[in-house]
Protein backbone atom coordinates (compact mmCIF):
# COMPACT_ATOMS: atom_id res chain seq x y z
CA UNK A 1 0.00 0.00 0.00
CA UNK A 2 1.76 3.26 -0.81
CA UNK A 3 2.51 5.80 1.96
CA UNK A 4 -0.50 8.18 2.74
CA UNK A 5 0.20 11.79 1.74
CA UNK A 6 1.11 13.83 4.53
CA UNK A 7 -0.69 17.00 6.27
CA UNK A 8 0.25 19.35 9.00
CA UNK A 9 -1.76 21.76 10.87
CA UNK A 10 0.30 25.00 13.01
CA UNK A 11 -1.23 27.95 14.55
CA UNK A 12 0.88 31.37 14.66
CA UNK A 13 -0.90 34.76 16.03
CA UNK A 14 -4.61 32.63 16.89
CA UNK A 15 -7.54 32.57 18.82
CA UNK A 16 -7.58 28.66 18.51
CA UNK A 17 -11.07 28.74 16.33
CA UNK A 18 -9.33 27.45 13.35
CA UNK A 19 -8.44 24.45 15.34
CA UNK A 20 -11.76 23.91 16.61
CA UNK A 21 -12.60 24.03 12.86
CA UNK A 22 -10.94 21.31 12.35
CA UNK A 23 -12.27 18.82 15.00
CA UNK A 24 -15.77 20.41 13.87
CA UNK A 25 -14.82 18.01 10.65
CA UNK A 26 -16.89 15.31 12.90
CA UNK A 27 -17.50 12.13 11.47
CA UNK A 28 -15.37 13.91 8.61
CA UNK A 29 -12.89 13.94 10.05
CA UNK A 30 -12.28 9.64 9.80
CA UNK A 31 -12.49 10.13 6.24
CA UNK A 32 -9.67 12.68 6.71
CA UNK A 33 -7.80 10.98 9.10
CA UNK A 34 -8.24 8.00 6.90
CA UNK A 35 -6.90 9.46 4.21
CA UNK A 36 -3.87 11.11 4.92
CA UNK A 37 -1.02 10.96 8.32
CA UNK A 38 -1.31 14.17 10.13
CA UNK A 39 2.40 14.71 10.97
CA UNK A 40 2.17 17.82 12.65
CA UNK A 41 -0.98 19.23 14.75
CA UNK A 42 0.39 20.96 18.12
CA UNK A 43 -2.71 21.85 19.39
CA UNK A 44 -4.25 18.34 18.81
CA UNK A 45 -1.12 15.48 18.95
CA UNK A 46 2.63 15.64 20.72
CA UNK A 47 4.64 16.68 18.02
CA UNK A 48 7.68 18.82 18.53
CA UNK A 49 9.43 21.45 16.57
CA UNK A 50 12.30 18.57 16.27
CA UNK A 51 9.73 16.31 14.29
CA UNK A 52 9.05 18.83 11.61
CA UNK A 53 12.77 19.29 11.50
CA UNK A 54 13.94 15.88 11.10
CA UNK A 55 11.63 15.68 7.99
CA UNK A 56 12.76 16.16 4.48
CA UNK A 57 12.21 19.00 2.49
CA UNK A 58 9.09 19.07 1.04
CA UNK A 59 7.91 15.68 3.15
CA UNK A 60 4.18 17.52 3.76
CA UNK A 61 1.63 17.32 0.38
CA UNK A 62 -0.10 20.22 2.33
CA UNK A 63 0.52 22.02 5.97
CA UNK A 64 -2.48 24.48 7.23
CA UNK A 65 -1.17 27.55 8.68
CA UNK A 66 -3.58 29.64 10.66
CA UNK A 67 -2.85 32.93 12.71
CA UNK A 68 -1.33 36.44 12.11
CA UNK A 69 2.53 36.27 12.08
CA UNK A 70 3.59 39.03 14.82
CA UNK A 71 6.47 37.17 16.46
CA UNK A 72 10.03 35.95 15.41
CA UNK A 73 8.79 32.44 16.11
CA UNK A 74 6.22 32.73 13.95
CA UNK A 75 7.92 34.14 11.35
CA UNK A 76 10.98 30.69 11.71
CA UNK A 77 7.77 28.37 12.01
CA UNK A 78 6.41 29.70 8.72
CA UNK A 79 10.04 29.21 6.78
CA UNK A 80 10.22 26.10 8.67
CA UNK A 81 6.98 24.69 7.27
CA UNK A 82 6.97 26.38 4.00
CA UNK A 83 10.36 24.62 3.59
CA UNK A 84 8.80 21.04 4.66
CA UNK A 85 5.48 21.28 2.94
CA UNK A 86 4.70 21.23 -0.81
CA UNK A 87 1.25 22.83 -0.62
CA UNK A 88 1.02 25.59 2.04
CA UNK A 89 -2.02 26.89 3.00
CA UNK A 90 -3.17 29.86 4.90
CA UNK A 91 -5.50 28.88 6.89
CA UNK A 92 -8.23 31.45 8.15
CA UNK A 93 -8.72 35.05 8.14
CA UNK A 94 -5.60 35.72 9.72
CA UNK A 95 -3.17 34.24 7.86
CA UNK A 96 -5.01 35.10 5.14
CA UNK A 97 -5.31 38.41 5.28
CA UNK A 98 -4.34 39.44 8.92
CA UNK A 99 -7.32 39.28 10.40
CA UNK A 100 -8.76 40.52 13.66
CA UNK A 101 -5.23 40.79 15.66
CA UNK A 102 -4.45 42.99 12.09
CA UNK A 103 -6.09 45.96 13.45
CA UNK A 104 -3.48 45.87 15.74
CA UNK A 105 -1.49 47.62 12.70
CA UNK A 106 -3.29 51.19 14.08
CA UNK A 107 -1.36 51.34 16.78
CA UNK A 108 2.55 51.44 17.23
CA UNK A 109 4.15 48.70 19.31
CA UNK A 110 5.07 50.76 21.75
CA UNK A 111 1.65 52.50 22.27
CA UNK A 112 0.55 48.28 22.60
CA UNK A 113 3.06 47.43 25.14
CA UNK A 114 2.43 50.85 27.20
CA UNK A 115 -1.42 49.90 27.39
CA UNK A 116 -0.90 46.37 27.88
CA UNK A 117 2.08 46.51 30.53
CA UNK A 118 1.48 50.31 32.35
CA UNK A 119 -2.01 52.24 31.77
CA UNK A 120 -4.64 49.41 31.02
CA UNK A 121 -7.18 49.83 34.09
CA UNK A 122 -6.46 46.22 35.26
CA UNK A 123 -2.82 46.35 35.25
CA UNK A 124 -0.57 46.41 38.83
CA UNK A 125 3.14 46.74 37.34
CA UNK A 126 4.60 49.54 39.39
CA UNK A 127 8.15 48.72 38.38
CA UNK A 128 6.76 49.07 34.86
CA UNK A 129 8.05 45.67 33.84
CA UNK A 130 7.86 44.43 30.17
CA UNK A 131 8.74 41.20 28.49
CA UNK A 132 12.23 41.19 27.58
CA UNK A 133 13.74 39.01 24.41
CA UNK A 134 16.59 37.38 26.78
CA UNK A 135 16.66 37.70 30.58
CA UNK A 136 18.30 35.86 33.72
CA UNK A 137 16.39 33.91 35.67
CA UNK A 138 17.59 32.49 38.82
CA UNK A 139 21.05 31.56 37.29
CA UNK A 140 18.83 30.71 33.67
CA UNK A 141 19.20 32.60 30.59
CA UNK A 142 15.80 32.93 29.38
CA UNK A 143 14.08 33.64 26.09
CA UNK A 144 11.49 34.68 24.49
CA UNK A 145 10.32 35.57 20.89
CA UNK A 146 10.50 39.02 19.88
CA UNK A 147 7.72 40.69 18.93
CA UNK A 148 7.80 42.51 15.82
CA UNK A 149 6.40 46.03 14.82
CA UNK A 150 3.66 44.96 12.43
CA UNK A 151 0.95 41.90 11.95
CA UNK A 152 1.57 40.21 8.87
CA UNK A 153 -0.58 37.51 6.69
CA UNK A 154 1.15 35.00 6.26
CA UNK A 155 2.13 35.66 2.65
CA UNK A 156 3.82 38.95 3.35
CA UNK A 157 6.27 36.34 5.56
CA UNK A 158 6.62 33.26 3.29
CA UNK A 159 5.84 31.93 -0.12
CA UNK A 160 1.72 30.59 0.37
CA UNK A 161 0.21 28.92 -2.02
CA UNK A 162 -3.19 28.30 -1.47
CA UNK A 163 -5.57 30.69 0.88
CA UNK A 164 -8.55 29.31 2.98
CA UNK A 165 -10.34 32.10 4.23
CA UNK A 166 -12.94 32.59 7.13
CA UNK A 167 -13.08 33.41 10.99
CA UNK A 168 -12.71 30.08 11.52
CA UNK A 169 -13.15 28.58 7.81
CA UNK A 170 -16.42 26.27 7.68
CA UNK A 171 -15.30 22.25 7.71
CA UNK A 172 -16.75 22.03 4.58
CA UNK A 173 -14.35 24.22 2.86
CA UNK A 174 -11.49 22.48 4.68
CA UNK A 175 -13.07 18.71 3.34
CA UNK A 176 -13.15 20.20 0.07
CA UNK A 177 -9.52 21.07 0.11
CA UNK A 178 -8.34 18.34 1.52
CA UNK A 179 -10.21 15.77 -1.49
CA UNK A 180 -8.83 17.89 -4.04
CA UNK A 181 -5.35 17.75 -2.49
CA UNK A 182 -5.91 14.00 -2.61
CA UNK A 183 -7.64 14.16 -6.01
CA UNK A 184 -4.72 15.82 -7.85
CA UNK A 185 -7.79 18.72 -8.61
CA UNK A 186 -6.33 22.05 -6.54
CA UNK A 187 -6.60 24.97 -9.19
CA UNK A 188 -4.13 27.41 -9.96
CA UNK A 189 -1.39 28.54 -7.32
CA UNK A 190 -2.52 31.38 -5.14
CA UNK A 191 -6.06 30.54 -5.23
CA UNK A 192 -8.67 31.41 -2.47
CA UNK A 193 -10.41 27.65 -2.19
CA UNK A 194 -14.02 29.49 -1.61
CA UNK A 195 -16.51 30.41 -4.22
CA UNK A 196 -15.69 34.08 -6.20
CA UNK A 197 -18.93 35.80 -6.19
CA UNK A 198 -20.11 37.99 -3.02
CA UNK A 199 -22.15 36.50 -0.10
CA UNK A 200 -25.39 38.22 -1.11
CA UNK A 201 -25.26 35.76 -3.74
CA UNK A 202 -25.56 33.26 -1.35
CA UNK A 203 -27.58 34.69 1.15
CA UNK A 204 -31.13 33.47 1.80
CA UNK A 205 -32.25 37.55 2.35
CA UNK A 206 -31.51 38.39 -1.22
CA UNK A 207 -34.96 38.74 -2.61
CA UNK A 208 -35.44 41.50 -0.10
CA UNK A 209 -32.54 43.51 -0.95
CA UNK A 210 -33.82 46.49 -2.93
CA UNK A 211 -31.92 47.36 -6.08
CA UNK A 212 -31.50 51.21 -4.68
CA UNK A 213 -30.43 51.00 -1.12
CA UNK A 214 -31.10 54.74 0.59
CA UNK A 215 -29.74 55.24 3.76
CA UNK A 216 -31.30 57.72 5.77
CA UNK A 217 -29.42 56.53 8.95
CA UNK A 218 -27.32 53.30 10.25
CA UNK A 219 -28.38 51.42 13.12
CA UNK A 220 -25.78 49.09 15.14
CA UNK A 221 -26.78 45.88 15.20
CA UNK A 222 -27.13 45.78 19.24
CA UNK A 223 -29.56 48.54 19.45
CA UNK A 224 -32.37 47.11 17.12
CA UNK A 225 -34.05 43.95 16.82
CA UNK A 226 -33.61 43.44 13.63
CA UNK A 227 -36.08 41.54 11.48
CA UNK A 228 -34.73 37.57 10.70
CA UNK A 229 -36.08 37.85 7.07
CA UNK A 230 -35.05 41.10 5.48
CA UNK A 231 -32.06 42.40 4.48
CA UNK A 232 -29.54 43.83 6.99
CA UNK A 233 -28.98 46.76 4.72
CA UNK A 234 -32.40 47.85 3.79
CA UNK A 235 -32.47 47.53 7.41
CA UNK A 236 -30.29 50.31 7.61
CA UNK A 237 -27.56 47.90 9.60
CA UNK A 238 -23.91 47.58 8.08
CA UNK A 239 -23.61 44.12 6.51
CA UNK A 240 -20.47 43.19 5.02
CA UNK A 241 -22.19 40.77 2.48
CA UNK A 242 -21.53 42.46 -0.51
CA UNK A 243 -18.06 43.28 -0.31
CA UNK A 244 -17.45 40.09 1.00
CA UNK A 245 -16.56 36.36 -0.61
CA UNK A 246 -18.98 33.55 -0.45
CA UNK A 247 -18.10 30.30 1.16
CA UNK A 248 -19.45 30.29 4.49
CA UNK A 249 -22.97 30.04 3.86
CA UNK A 250 -24.29 32.83 5.29
CA UNK A 251 -24.05 31.46 8.90
CA UNK A 252 -23.83 35.08 10.36
CA UNK A 253 -26.83 35.93 8.60
CA UNK A 254 -29.02 32.78 9.97
CA UNK A 255 -27.94 33.62 13.24
CA UNK A 256 -29.68 37.24 12.46
CA UNK A 257 -26.31 38.78 12.64
CA UNK A 258 -24.94 40.88 10.20
CA UNK A 259 -21.49 39.82 7.94
CA UNK A 260 -18.76 41.34 9.00
CA UNK A 261 -16.78 40.47 6.59
CA UNK A 262 -13.82 37.57 7.77
CA UNK A 263 -13.89 35.80 4.15
CA UNK A 264 -12.60 38.54 2.61
CA UNK A 265 -12.85 40.29 -1.04
CA UNK A 266 -13.75 38.66 -4.02
CA UNK A 267 -10.78 38.24 -6.89
CA UNK A 268 -12.32 41.43 -8.29
CA UNK A 269 -11.47 43.58 -5.61
CA UNK A 270 -8.17 44.72 -4.12
CA UNK A 271 -9.27 46.45 -0.97
CA UNK A 272 -11.94 44.94 0.97
CA UNK A 273 -12.78 48.43 3.40
CA UNK A 274 -12.31 50.58 -0.08
CA UNK A 275 -14.88 48.81 -1.66
CA UNK A 276 -17.47 48.59 1.46
CA UNK A 277 -16.73 52.49 2.49
CA UNK A 278 -17.54 53.06 -0.99
CA UNK A 279 -20.31 51.24 -1.75
CA UNK A 280 -22.41 52.41 1.75
CA UNK A 281 -21.68 56.18 1.04
CA UNK A 282 -22.89 55.94 -2.86
CA UNK A 283 -26.16 54.86 -1.32
CA UNK A 284 -26.30 58.01 1.65
CA UNK A 285 -29.00 59.95 0.99
CA UNK A 286 -27.49 63.07 1.52
CA UNK A 287 -26.90 66.24 -1.33
CA UNK A 288 -24.48 67.72 1.52
CA UNK A 289 -21.50 67.50 3.50
CA UNK A 290 -23.00 68.18 6.89
CA UNK A 291 -26.14 65.60 6.21
CA UNK A 292 -23.30 63.29 4.70
CA UNK A 293 -21.65 63.41 7.79
CA UNK A 294 -24.24 63.37 10.16
CA UNK A 295 -25.68 60.03 8.47
CA UNK A 296 -22.04 58.71 8.13
CA UNK A 297 -21.56 59.33 11.89
CA UNK A 298 -23.52 56.14 12.25
CA UNK A 299 -20.77 54.01 11.79
CA UNK A 300 -18.55 55.82 14.51
CA UNK A 301 -15.30 53.41 13.55
CA UNK A 302 -14.62 52.94 10.13
CA UNK A 303 -11.56 50.91 9.93
CA UNK A 304 -13.01 48.70 12.41
CA UNK A 305 -16.08 47.72 10.74
CA UNK A 306 -14.80 47.71 7.59
CA UNK A 307 -11.12 46.58 7.86
CA UNK A 308 -12.19 44.18 10.49
CA UNK A 309 -10.53 41.02 9.12
CA UNK A 310 -7.71 42.53 6.63
CA UNK A 311 -5.76 45.83 7.50
CA UNK A 312 -2.45 44.20 7.33
CA UNK A 313 -3.61 43.14 3.60
CA UNK A 314 -5.10 46.45 2.81
CA UNK A 315 -3.93 49.37 0.11
CA UNK A 316 -2.22 51.11 3.09
CA UNK A 317 -1.41 48.28 5.46
CA UNK A 318 -2.26 49.98 8.73
CA UNK A 319 -1.57 53.35 10.44
CA UNK A 320 0.75 55.24 9.27
CA UNK A 321 1.71 56.26 13.16
CA UNK A 322 2.86 52.35 12.78
CA UNK A 323 5.58 53.15 10.29
CA UNK A 324 8.96 54.18 10.94
CA UNK A 325 9.58 58.29 10.20
CA UNK A 326 10.63 59.17 6.69
CA UNK A 327 13.81 59.34 5.99
CA UNK A 328 13.20 61.75 2.98
CA UNK A 329 15.61 64.59 2.63
CA UNK A 330 16.03 64.44 -1.08
CA UNK A 331 13.92 65.79 -4.15
CA UNK A 332 12.40 63.40 -6.61
CA UNK A 333 11.07 66.16 -8.87
CA UNK A 334 7.78 65.86 -10.38
CA UNK B 1 -0.06 87.03 -19.95
CA UNK B 2 0.35 88.18 -16.82
CA UNK B 3 3.17 88.49 -13.84
CA UNK B 4 0.44 87.23 -11.09
CA UNK B 5 -0.25 83.82 -13.19
CA UNK B 6 3.57 82.39 -12.45
CA UNK B 7 2.86 79.58 -9.78
CA UNK B 8 4.01 80.09 -6.53
CA UNK B 9 6.56 78.34 -4.97
CA UNK B 10 6.68 79.01 -1.22
CA UNK B 11 9.73 77.67 0.99
CA UNK B 12 8.46 77.49 4.26
CA UNK B 13 11.16 76.80 7.46
CA UNK B 14 10.19 73.51 7.61
CA UNK B 15 10.52 72.41 4.10
CA UNK B 16 14.32 74.30 3.48
CA UNK B 17 15.28 72.35 7.10
CA UNK B 18 13.74 69.04 6.33
CA UNK B 19 13.48 68.18 2.84
CA UNK B 20 15.30 70.16 0.60
CA UNK B 21 14.53 69.87 -2.70
CA UNK B 22 11.72 67.29 -2.16
CA UNK B 23 8.42 68.27 -4.67
CA UNK B 24 4.97 66.71 -4.07
CA UNK B 25 3.22 64.68 -6.80
CA UNK B 26 -0.33 64.72 -6.45
CA UNK B 27 -2.59 62.64 -8.31
CA UNK B 28 -5.84 64.62 -10.14
CA UNK B 29 -9.13 62.72 -11.01
CA UNK B 30 -10.69 64.98 -12.98
CA UNK B 31 -14.35 64.47 -14.63
CA UNK B 32 -14.84 64.55 -18.23
CA UNK B 33 -17.43 66.65 -18.80
CA UNK B 34 -16.42 69.46 -16.22
CA UNK B 35 -12.96 69.29 -14.57
CA UNK B 36 -11.39 67.95 -17.20
CA UNK B 37 -12.17 70.59 -19.69
CA UNK B 38 -11.96 73.12 -17.89
CA UNK B 39 -8.56 71.44 -17.50
CA UNK B 40 -8.31 72.16 -20.99
CA UNK B 41 -9.23 75.36 -21.20
CA UNK B 42 -6.58 76.10 -18.56
CA UNK B 43 -4.24 75.05 -21.05
CA UNK B 44 -5.43 76.78 -24.35
CA UNK B 45 -5.73 79.51 -21.73
CA UNK B 46 -1.98 79.47 -21.18
CA UNK B 47 -2.74 79.47 -17.21
CA UNK B 48 0.28 78.29 -15.40
CA UNK B 49 -0.27 76.16 -12.34
CA UNK B 50 2.33 73.87 -10.37
CA UNK B 51 3.51 71.03 -12.44
CA UNK B 52 2.84 68.68 -9.21
CA UNK B 53 -0.41 67.17 -10.11
CA UNK B 54 -0.94 64.26 -12.23
CA UNK B 55 -4.23 64.47 -14.13
CA UNK B 56 -6.16 60.91 -15.02
CA UNK B 57 -9.32 61.67 -16.61
CA UNK B 58 -12.80 59.42 -15.53
CA UNK B 59 -15.67 59.90 -16.73
CA UNK B 60 -17.24 61.35 -14.15
CA UNK B 61 -15.92 61.90 -10.31
CA UNK B 62 -18.73 59.20 -9.42
CA UNK B 63 -16.19 57.14 -11.17
CA UNK B 64 -13.42 57.49 -8.23
CA UNK B 65 -13.04 54.34 -6.53
CA UNK B 66 -12.37 54.86 -2.75
CA UNK B 67 -9.61 52.23 -3.66
CA UNK B 68 -7.95 54.75 -6.32
CA UNK B 69 -7.47 57.25 -3.80
CA UNK B 70 -5.92 54.82 -0.78
CA UNK B 71 -3.92 53.41 -4.36
CA UNK B 72 -2.38 56.43 -5.08
CA UNK B 73 -1.37 57.17 -1.62
CA UNK B 74 0.28 53.88 -0.97
CA UNK B 75 1.94 54.50 -4.44
CA UNK B 76 3.74 57.58 -3.46
CA UNK B 77 1.24 60.33 -3.92
CA UNK B 78 1.18 62.86 -1.15
CA UNK B 79 -2.15 64.35 -2.56
CA UNK B 80 -5.28 63.52 -4.33
CA UNK B 81 -7.81 66.11 -6.03
CA UNK B 82 -10.97 64.86 -7.19
CA UNK B 83 -12.22 67.71 -9.84
CA UNK B 84 -16.42 66.89 -10.33
CA UNK B 85 -19.22 69.20 -11.59
CA UNK B 86 -21.06 71.52 -9.73
CA UNK B 87 -24.08 69.73 -7.57
CA UNK B 88 -26.70 70.09 -9.94
CA UNK B 89 -24.85 69.32 -12.70
CA UNK B 90 -23.49 66.08 -12.94
CA UNK B 91 -23.58 64.59 -16.71
CA UNK B 92 -25.06 61.59 -14.68
CA UNK B 93 -27.24 62.98 -12.71
CA UNK B 94 -25.62 62.54 -8.99
CA UNK B 95 -21.66 60.69 -9.63
CA UNK B 96 -20.61 64.20 -7.92
CA UNK B 97 -22.99 63.46 -4.66
CA UNK B 98 -21.49 59.93 -4.61
CA UNK B 99 -18.15 61.34 -5.09
CA UNK B 100 -19.24 64.10 -2.39
CA UNK B 101 -20.27 61.30 0.22
CA UNK B 102 -17.30 59.23 -0.40
CA UNK B 103 -14.62 61.83 -0.04
CA UNK B 104 -16.56 63.06 3.26
CA UNK B 105 -16.22 58.75 4.27
CA UNK B 106 -12.86 58.59 3.06
CA UNK B 107 -11.39 61.58 5.02
CA UNK B 108 -12.64 59.90 8.65
CA UNK B 109 -10.78 57.08 7.01
CA UNK B 110 -8.08 58.58 6.28
CA UNK B 111 -7.45 60.22 9.32
CA UNK B 112 -7.76 57.09 11.66
CA UNK B 113 -5.04 55.45 9.49
CA UNK B 114 -2.82 58.40 10.15
CA UNK B 115 -3.20 60.51 6.79
CA UNK B 116 -3.86 64.22 7.29
CA UNK B 117 -7.58 64.94 5.61
CA UNK B 118 -6.34 67.99 3.80
CA UNK B 119 -4.41 65.33 1.74
CA UNK B 120 -7.67 64.78 -0.22
CA UNK B 121 -9.15 67.80 -1.95
CA UNK B 122 -12.84 67.53 -3.78
CA UNK B 123 -13.75 70.50 -6.10
CA UNK B 124 -16.41 71.49 -8.39
CA UNK B 125 -15.21 73.02 -11.63
CA UNK B 126 -17.64 73.21 -13.98
CA UNK B 127 -15.91 73.24 -17.81
CA UNK B 128 -15.65 77.38 -18.33
CA UNK B 129 -13.83 77.63 -14.75
CA UNK B 130 -10.24 77.03 -16.26
CA UNK B 131 -8.89 79.91 -13.44
CA UNK B 132 -10.43 77.83 -10.94
CA UNK B 133 -8.79 74.52 -11.82
CA UNK B 134 -5.34 76.94 -11.50
CA UNK B 135 -6.54 77.69 -8.01
CA UNK B 136 -7.17 74.00 -6.87
CA UNK B 137 -4.10 72.53 -8.09
CA UNK B 138 -1.73 75.59 -6.80
CA UNK B 139 -3.52 75.40 -3.27
CA UNK B 140 -3.73 71.26 -2.93
CA UNK B 141 0.27 71.86 -4.05
CA UNK B 142 0.60 74.51 -1.02
CA UNK B 143 -1.23 72.56 1.43
CA UNK B 144 0.77 69.34 0.89
CA UNK B 145 4.14 70.90 0.79
CA UNK B 146 3.69 71.85 4.15
CA UNK B 147 2.03 68.61 5.34
CA UNK B 148 5.43 67.03 4.26
CA UNK B 149 6.31 63.91 2.71
CA UNK B 150 4.36 60.58 3.05
CA UNK B 151 6.80 57.76 1.77
CA UNK B 152 4.41 55.00 2.62
CA UNK B 153 5.68 52.89 -0.13
CA UNK B 154 9.29 52.65 1.33
CA UNK B 155 8.27 53.20 5.17
CA UNK B 156 7.09 50.13 4.53
CA UNK B 157 9.24 48.84 2.62
CA UNK B 158 11.98 49.71 5.43
CA UNK B 159 9.47 47.75 8.63
CA UNK B 160 9.78 44.84 6.19
CA UNK B 161 13.13 44.57 6.50
CA UNK B 162 12.86 43.13 9.82
CA UNK B 163 11.12 39.82 8.36
CA UNK B 164 13.48 39.28 5.59
CA UNK B 165 16.49 39.44 8.12
CA UNK B 166 15.09 36.87 9.99
CA UNK B 167 13.67 34.36 7.76
CA UNK B 168 17.01 34.28 5.65
CA UNK B 169 18.73 34.29 8.80
CA UNK B 170 16.79 31.00 9.98
CA UNK B 171 19.45 28.64 10.41
CA UNK B 172 21.20 31.25 13.42
CA UNK B 173 17.69 31.44 14.76
CA UNK B 174 17.40 28.10 15.09
CA UNK B 175 20.57 28.07 17.14
CA UNK B 176 19.29 30.77 19.67
CA UNK B 177 16.30 28.40 20.45
CA UNK B 178 18.01 25.65 20.60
Amino acid sequence: MPEKPKIGFYWCGSCGGCEESVVDLALDLLVVVDAVDIVFFPVGMDFKREDVEALPDGAMAACFINGCIRTSEQEEMSALLRQKSQNLIAYGACATSGGIPGLANQFTKEQILRFVYETSPSTHNEAGVRPQVASQDAGHALTIPALRDRVRALDQVVDVDYYLPGCPPTPELLKNAVLALLNGQLPEKGSVLAPDVALCDQCRRKDTKPTELKYTEFIRPHLVKADPNTCFLAQGIVCMGPSTRSGCGALCIEGNMPCSGCFGATSRVRDQGAKMLSTLAASVTADNRDDAERILAGIPDPVGTFYRYSLPHSLLRGSTANLPKSTRNGGSRP
Amino acid sequence: MQDDTVIPVPRTEAVQAGVGGWEPKIVAFFCNWCTYTAADLAGVSRLRYAPNVRVIRVMCSGRVDPQFVLDAFAKGAVGVLIGGCHPGDCHYIEGNYKALRRVTFLHRLLESLGIEKERLRLEWISASEGDRVRTAVNEITETVRQLGPLDIRSRNAALDREVEARVHAHGEEAILHA
